[in-house]
Order: C-alpha cells, then structure tokens, then sequence
C-alpha cells in the first residue's frame, strides 16, 4: 500500500515537473551552462539534478552523448547539441529537443564538452532511472545489475516509480527485491527499513546480508564519558577477553587521550642519539647490551627531560581508569540496528544448515572420486591381492587416451563416448600385458610385486612424459557438463561432480553385477579364494587371474577419463591418487568392495571435515587425515567392513 | 667354539679396506689436500653417497634381514638433516646478526639478537617468531642429540602403534609410505615452523669457519666414510649374532619365532628404532653436503627408491646394499646430469636425460624377475657360494622371506 503511494506520488510529481519545464531541455541546459562547461564533480549535482528531474524523454538521449563525449557547445549563442563528425574537421549538429540537424559547422566555432570520470559516474546514476523505464528489457536489466553492484540513496526513488509499470515478471520480481535491499540500506523512514529487514531475514541470498552486515558494522571508541548521542552496542571491560589491557591502551593512544608507550626500538634510538662522550646518562655505552642497563640510562635521560617519560603500569590503570571502552554502530537507529542484528541472526542459522548441506554434497562428490579411483585398485589389491603401484599410472594413461581421442574427434560429447570404451581398452591390454609378464612370477610375493610395479610405474610416468610433455593437457568436457546446479547463494553443485557421482554409481552396479551375477565373477572369487580347489573343479586360474587383473586395469582407465574432466591431465597425475586409493581400500577393508565405498566416503567425509575446520589450509588436513587413518588402522587393522571366516584368507 | 667377529665377517673387513683406499685416494686426487684431479662438487657427490650407501645398510637391516619393507626411511633421513640443518642455519644467521648489529651506536640486548635472526630466518614465510621447535637450536650439542632423538622417537611411535597391531607385509608398506607422507605434506605448510617449502637452505656454509669449500667438503667425506665404516661394522655385528638369528626367523617365519618364545615385536621394534637412527645420522651428514634441504626429498617416492637400490644391489647381504646405492645414485648422477653421450638411432636419438628413469624402471623389473640376488650375486658366483636347492620354495611362509635364489649356503 506504501509502494503504491509512493509510486502515485513520484509519477505525480514527475508530471507536474514536465509541466515546469515546457520549453524542452535547452532552457534547463542554458541555465546551468556555466557549471555544465566546467563540469566538476563537486559543482555539476545541480545540473544533473534539474536535467534527470524534468522528465523529458529526450534528457536521457542528451545525458548519453554527454557521457559519450559526443555533446558540443557553439561558441556563438552557447546552446548545447549532440554532435556528430562530418567531412574534414566539421561536426553536425543536432538539437536535442527537436531531434533535428541544425547545420554543420566548424570545429573552431563549436566547444566539446569533456566529463571526467567522476561527472560521468554521477550522469549514471541519472541514467538509471531513465534506463530502468527503457523499452529494451536488456537495458532495464544492464540498469539493475549496476544498481547491484554500487547501490546509492538517490537511486531509490526512480526505482520505486518503474516497479510498477515494468511488463516483464522476472524482471518485476527482481526490481521488487532491489528495492527491498535499498531500502533497508537507504529509506528516511526508519519503520520502513525495520520493515523491510523483517520482510527480508529468510532470505539467504549474498547481496542481502551485503545490504545488511555494513548496519551492524561496529568501530571501537573511547571517551571520558560515554556520548549520548551515538548508537552504542557494548560497553567494554578493560582487561577483558574482548578488550585486553594492551589493546584498551593502544586506542587511547590511538585516540591521543594517553602518551604512547615508549617501545624497546625507541628506547634504542633515544639512547643512541643522546652518547655523550661514550656515556649515556651516566652509563658507559659498551654496558648497554642489557635492559636494565638501558632501562637506567633512560630513566636518567627522562628525569632530566630530555626524552619523554616511560609510561608505568600504574600510569596504564590511571589512564584505563579515566575513560569508557564501547562499540559504536555507524548506523544512529538503534531500531535499525536491532532488527538486522535478529535478521543476520537468524540468516546466519539458515545459512550454517546450508553450508552443512554444501559440505556434505562436497564431500559426497571427494568421496566418489576416491571412490572411482580405487574401485580398480579394490579388485586388483583387493580381491586378488596383488600390489600395484602403477595403478596411478593406469588412470594417468586412461586420461591420456582421452586427450588423444579429443585430438582425432572434434565433438567432445562424441569424444568423451568413444574415450571411454578405448580407455578401457588400452589399459585392460596394458593390464594383461603386465599380469601376463611380471606379475604371473610374482603371486606369492606380494614385496617383490609393490617393488617391480613400482618400476613400471615410474618408467611409464617417464614415457608419458616423453610422448606429451611436461606441461598440463586439457581434457575439455562437453558444453553440456560445463556450469553448475545451484541451489541457492549458498548451496550448489557442478555438473561434472554430479556426473562423476553418477558414473561411481554405475561402476558399483557393474562390478555388482559381474561378481555376482556373471560365470567370469564366480570364477574370480573362486580362484581368489582356493586357486588350486578352483583349478581342480576346471577353471583355468591362469586366464581368471590375467581376466580379472585386466578388467581392473581397465576400470581404473574409465576413471582417467573421469578424472581428467576437472584435473589437468599431466603425467604425475597418478602420484595424486595412488596413496589415497591405497588408503581407501586398506581404511574400508579388503576383499569388498562395499568396504571400498565405505572407506571412499570415510575420507571424503573426513578430508571435507577437516577442511572445513581449517579452510585455509588444505595441505593441513591431508596430514591429519593420514595421521587418522594410522590411527584407525590400530583399531580396526582389517579395514571398516573385515571379511571372516574362510573369506578372509586365514 | 668361539670364532672371532672378523672371522665370522670376513666382508667387514675386506669392505673396510676398500672404504680406507676410496677415501684416501679421494684425498689425494681432491683439490682441498691432493693433486685436484676431483673437483670439489664431485668430492661432495662421492661424500653425499657415501651417506646414501649408510642409509642402505639401514635399509638392508630392516628389510633385507628382517623382512619389513619399510617407505618411510628417507623420512628419518630428513629428519635429520632438519635437526642439524636448524642450528647450521641459526648460528650462521647468528654470526651475521652479531657482526651488523654490532655497527649499530648501542651494543644488542640478546633479546635484540634473537629477534634479528628469527627475522632473517622466517621473513621468507612471512614471520619473525621462533616457533617452539626452534628451542634447542642455539646449542650444537642439544641439536645434535636431537638428530637421533627425534626420528628415534618418531620411529619407536610409529613402530609401536603398528607391530602392536600386528601390521605386516605390503600393508606395513602402505602405512609407512602414508606416515612419509603425512610429514612431508605437514613440513610443506608455511606455519609447520620449518619454513615451508622454502627448507634450510645455505647449510654447507659451517659457522666459524673460514677454510674454502674445498677443504670443508673434505671433511665431510672423512665423517662421512667413518659414519659408513661404522654403521657397516655395526651392522654386521648385530646380524652375526643371536639377535641376527632372530631377525632373520621373524623374516622367514614370524610365526614360528613367536611360537618359539621370543617377542617379535620387540625385535622388530628395536630393529626399526636403531635403522631409524642410522639413517638420521646419515641425513645429518648428507644435508650440509647438499647444501639445502626442503620437504620435497622426503617425499615417499625417496624411500621407494631407497628400497630400489637395496634389491638391485643384493638384499640380505650388507655389501650388497652399498654397492647397490653407491652404483645406482652415481649412475643416475650421470645419466641425468647429461654427461651420458645420446644414442642416434636414425630415425630418433635417445637422450638419457629423458629415457634414463625408463631405463632404471624396466632394468629394475628386470633384476626382481630374473636376479633377486642383485649385483651381489657376482661375489657369488666368484666365491662359488651355491644356493641351497630347494626345489623353487622361498626361505619361509612370510612375505618378506628369502627367495631361494637370494640365499646362500
């Protein structure tokens, strides 16, 4: 009902000032000529003021040229014209009101007016009301968006008298809200702000709690007694948690109410320039490298009041004493205040729900990572029992393979659907190629295999590096993976780990479904658990084993690809993952791959965590996750979820 | 009938002669003392792998003799290069403090003094606080028990905490290579106290010293040489006895040494804690050497190496160990370091800068497929030792047991 009032009003008042103003825009122009030629920042508000206030449909045209440098004066009557270049060093004028040519004429006859940047700021702002009446949608938007990024007083007037007539919803709804924020920040009225500040505390939108944090914005003071007339939030303690004794005393002095402490390094210098014939005060100079020494020459130096006098503690409690501490608002309504204090209050509970929920989906998203980059380790290192360190190496050259088919396929949702299968491929023969060579000799020493695969990793990561170089090869993902979910200000995930999450997803059904559902799966557990039972009952260890080492090899390309999605594919890209994989599969328990996406999810839950408590530093809570993770080791040594009786190997 | 140590050892002895020979032919061919036929970076390079080949008979105690493949030693060996690497850096720093501040019209307080180093030294990451670690770091003797101290302790806690819950095998593996890990990501934080990854750095300059690099470098292949003499002598005495005994059952058969009576995790401990020393010894003479140390040398990939060396130098026999560092470092010296002349094949010419770690890996592959015994082997085949026939079964059940080519008769 307000608005609306409001809005009558500003349109009443722009009628009647159209009225006023029949002659057009040059009579306006022509009575503030002189300031409008000088143009200042510090002199031109009036100008403007008059120019935005007519209404004149035409005053938006004039204040564009004027910003674009394209306003001329003639020299001859001092009218003002848009003007335009024309043959040699000529312009043509055009009068503003009329909208037509008035001659051409030389540039010696003509005067260009230059704003600075800071009338041109101010001519802006006196844009935007006109833009934000301006047919073009994108004009209007292009006006809210800069009202957004540096809101002003003045703009909410012009702001109020366009909510009403804007045709487009969204943009309606958008102007709505704008205004809500400006008001809060800039209404005269102050129920009117406490008003919309209640209207606006379940909003978890960043620009409001930007519209709201400057009010509750406090500035330390001290004074002899406390001023009535300012907005004061605490009063506080000398000497207590909030205000220390040394931080009290450093605002008195900040405020020039106590002499400065007189610091160790100025105690130096007072005594260094003060040697007098290698003595000071009475102190021989080579004494001097002790404080109490120093501490005595300068005292000497201060009662014969040379220097100024060391302040005591007793001087401390005097000066601490004679004087109030407290927190003032720069905000002077105390209503206003208090109302954004429960407002930010209550956003801020809503915001920390949100965040838990962020985290958690950030963690969900680490936890399918590690998840997609062990689940080949949990069938090589976790059925079989064998040890590969090249298993990093195997989604350094899935993620390769992926990066070579974007060079041949220029689609990348093509490509990402043909590198898939071929990163199967290349890894799974690689996989074969190695099971079958190095570690078919190496079964029943699981040292010897960490040591030899260790070997190949490193002599791949070399011929990787030798192939694509050292710098980083971008694996771009497909338009459609590009952007994120969002939620709200606070909540929002991106495609590609929403994808990523997916695809975890699909390979915990695939493996799922071989181990249990397919002959190859039987096999695998039979050989895995009695090889020589197995051999007897017909199935050949020999071709399971190089199967099953493959098929994890090859999973563990797929996951290259994944990976290279969201990281630069070089070829210590494998070093990232290899320990994390290992501890996933140890943490969760070997021989399952349900303990493997337990352990995924217990160090993506638990990295995030960390994180969160110490965002600054990442490298931190790599440490201490891995410090955890020894520590879990000793009470759980078989991993989260252990395999017993026969399954368990012993 | 009790036979002497040397007798029982006769490479002790054979080893010692050759390490006094190298080091008094270095001597004499260096530009410090001799003839300067070896420029001094080549004598720091022989000093540093003689540190390297200390480290590997540390590494050939746990793993060759007692079966743990341990990732985590370079970690002990940076360590300790830390420990010494902290006083070097704070008495130099000192010396240069002393001598600029005394310019100044009034004599420092020592507070002044302290405050000006802590500047100096942690400007870098942006602080000028001695953080608590840095207690000791004024006084040599303290710091230098600490090079022991502290990787010992941090071993003995490690240790601890896995042989107690009975951690074995590849996974013991694992937990080691994560506890590198975890240290060297901690010491890579700017507030870990330990500059960050900016390291010590300037540690081949000795404070109070004023004899030129040539001499210093010297020096440290003489403390060097006799920190390998005696960590070998060590060694080989801890394997020729009873306690060696035992070690090599808990390698070959855990099981049945516990069954015996004897307390596994104690032996393992010891063996853990004292291989943990040594090779924090060898770090404290390594690092002055190299002149800088930063967290990056102790990451696990350093140990895994460490691990290398011992198997293609021969694990389970001390000698082996020290010619497979010694062999394996120099010459990755000088493939990397480019002196290795290209191979033009026509149609691509190998430069070993790029193809050398290729090389090393597959040869690596190679040497546990088709030689378990390693370059020590050769010794074998002079001295005509056999392998016992066993008809292809390993020493023992464990994981770390001897394979049969691996043993002698």
């Amino acid at each position: 009902m307000l608005r609306l009032f409001l809005a009558g009003l500003a349109i009443l008042f722009a009628c009647l000032n159209a009225n006023a103003q029949d002659g057009g825009l040059q009579p306006i122009l022509q009575d503030h000529q002189e300031i409008i030629v000088k143009s200042s920042r510090k002199t031109i508000k009036p100008a403007i003021d008059a120019l935005a206030a007519s209404g004149l449909p035409q005053a938006q045209v004039m204040l564009e040229t004027w910003v674009a440098k394209d306003m001329w004066m003639r020299k001859s009557d001092g009218l003002f014209f848009a003007g335009k270049m024309a043959e040699g060093r000529s312009y043509e004028l055009t009068d503003f009101d009329t909208g037509k040519v008035v001659g051409t004429f030389e540039k010696s006859d003509l005067k260009q007016l230059k704003p600075n940047s800071g009338v041109r700021a101010m001519i802006g702002t006196a844009l935007v009301q006109f833009q934000l009446t301006d047919p073009d949608r994108k004009k209007r938007l292009a006006a809210l968006k800069s009202i957004q990024r540096d809101p002003e007083g003045a703009l909410l007037e012009p702001l109020r008298a366009s909510i009403e007539d804007e045709p487009d919803v969204d943009l309606k709804a958008q102007k709505q809200r704008l205004e809500r924020l400006l008001t809060i920040g800039y209404d005269e009225d102050v129920a009117a702000r406490v008003a919309a500040i209640e209207e606006m505390s379940n909003d978890l939108g960043v620009d409001v709690r930007a519209a709201l944090n400057p009010l509750v914005a406090t500035s330390r003071k001290t004074a002899a007694d406390l001023p009535s007339d300012v907005n004061v939030a605490i009063i506080l303690e000398p000497g207590s948690e909030a205000l220390s004794r040394d931080d009290a005393y450093h605002l008195l002095v900040a405020s020039d109410l106590a002499a400065p402490h007189v610091l160790p390094d100025d105690i130096r210098l007072a005594l260094a320039a003060n040697i007098d014939g290698g003595r000071v005060g009475g102190v021989p100079v080579a004494q001097l490298n002790k404080t109490t020494a120093r501490a005595q020459a300068y005292s000497t130096l201060a009662e014969a009041g040379i220097v100024p006098a060391l302040v005591t503690e007793a001087d401390i409690d005097m000066a601490l004493g004679a004087h109030v501490f407290f927190e003032t608002y720069a905000e002077p309504s105390v209503e206003v205040t208090a109302a954004a204090e429960k407002a930010l209050k209550k956003i801020e509970r809503k915001v920390g729900l949100n965040q838990t929920l962020d985290l958690t989906l950030d963690a969900v998203s680490l936890a399918s990572i590690y998840f997609l980059a062990a689940i080949g380790l949990a069938i090589t290192f976790g059925v079989m029992g064998v040890i590969n360190m090249a298993h990093g190496e195997f989604i350094m050259m899935g993620a390769y393979t992926g990066y070579v088919v974007q060079q041949y396929v220029p689609d990348h949702t093509v490509s990402i659907i043909v590198a898939i299968p071929m990163a199967f491929a290349v890894t799974f023969a690689m996989g074969v190629a190695m099971e079958r060579l190095v570690i078919r000799w190496l079964y029943a020493r699981p040292l010897e295999t960490l040591l030899a695969t260790f070997g190949i990793s490193i002599a791949l990561q070399q011929l990787a590096k030798n192939i694509f170089g050292t710098q980083a090869r971008p694996l771009t993902a497909p338009g459609w993976l590009d952007g994120a979910w969002v939620m709200n200000d606070v909540v929002s995930i991106s495609y590609i780990r929403i994808a990523i999450f997916v695809l975890a997803l699909i390979f915990l059904g695939m493996f799922l479904y071989i181990m249990k559902r397919t002959r190859l799966g039987l096999e695998m557990r039979a050989v895995t658990q009695n090889p020589r039972m197995a051999g007897s009952m017909g199935i050949n260890p020999g071709r399971v084993n190089m199967l099953t080492f493959g098929l994890g090899s090859g999973i563990a390309g797929i996951a290259g690809v994944a990976i290279g999605l969201f990281a630069k594919v070089t070829s210590d890209l494998g070093n990232d993952y290899i320990v994390q994989s290992f501890m996933t599969v140890v943490v969760g328990g070997v021989g399952n791959i349900w303990g493997a996406l337990a352990g995924a999810g217990m160090i993506g839950f638990l990295q995030k965590g960390i994180e969160w408590m110490n965002p600054s530093n990442t490298l931190a809570a790599q440490t201490y996750m891995i410090i955890f993770i020894i520590i879990f080791i000793q009470f759980r040594p078989r991993g989260i979820i252990a395999l017993k009786g026969r399954a368990a190997g012993d | 009938m009790e036979r002497s140590f040397v007798a029982k050892n006769p490479s002790v002895l054979v080893f010692l002669t050759i390490l006094s020979l190298f080091t008094l032919g270095v001597t004499v061919l260096s530009e410090g003392f001799g003839i300067g036929v070896i420029s001094t970076s080549f004598v720091k390079t022989l000093g540093k792998t003689l540190c390297l080949c200390l480290i590997a008979v540390a590494m050939d105690l746990v793993w060759g003799f007692t079966g743990i493949l341990s990732l985590g030693h370079f970690a002990f060996f940076g360590l300790g290069g830390y420990m010494i690497g902290m006083w070097l850096m704070y008495e130099r720093t000192r010396l240069i403090v002393v001598e600029s501040l005394s310019q100044a019209d009034i004599p420092p307080t020592p507070a002044e003094v302290v405050d000006a180093i802590g500047t100096q030294i942690f400007g870098v990451v942006g602080s000028s606080e001695f953080p608590l670690i840095w207690s000791f770091s004024h006084s040599l003797t303290l710091q230098l028990i600490l090079v022991v101290v502290v990787p010992g302790l941090l071993a003995l806690i490690f240790g601890w905490l896995a042989f107690r819950s009975r951690v074995t095998g590849v996974y013991l593996s694992i937990l080691t290579q994560a506890m590198t890990l975890a240290l060297a990501l901690y010491l890579f934080q700017n507030d870990s106290g330990l500059r960050g990854n900016n390291g010590l750095s300037g540690l081949q300059n000795l404070p109070g010293v004023t004899v030129s690099q040539d001499v210093v470098s010297l020096w440290f292949l003489w403390a060097s040489a006799l920190a390998l003499g005696l960590g070998y002598m060590l060694a080989a005495w801890i394997v020729s006895g009873k306690f060696g005994s035992v070690l090599r059952g808990i390698r070959d058969n855990e099981a049945r040494v516990r069954f015996l009576g004897y307390s596994v995790e104690a032996y393992k401990l010891a063996v853990f804690t004292l291989t943990a020393c040594i090779a924090a010894i060898a770090g404290a003479l390594y690092y002055p050497q190299a002149g800088i140390i930063n967290p990056e040398e102790m990451a696990p990939i350093a140990s895994i190496y460490l691990a290398v060396w011992v198997a293609i130098g021969g694990r389970g026999r001390l000698y082996g160990a020290v010619i497979g560092a010694a062999f394996v470092s120099l010459l990755s010296t000088w493939f990397t370091g480019g002196q290795a002349p290209d191979i033009p094949l026509g149609f691509y010419t190998i430069k070993w800068v790029d193809w050398w770690q290729v090389l090393l890996g597959v040869s690596f592959v190679l040497v546990t497929l088709f030689a378990p015994q390693g370059i020590g082997g050769l010794f074998d085949l002079y001295s005509n030792q056999r392998h016992p026939d066993r008809h292809g079964a390993n020493l023992g059940p464990d994981e770390g047991a001897l394979r049969e080519k691996e043993a002698s008769l």
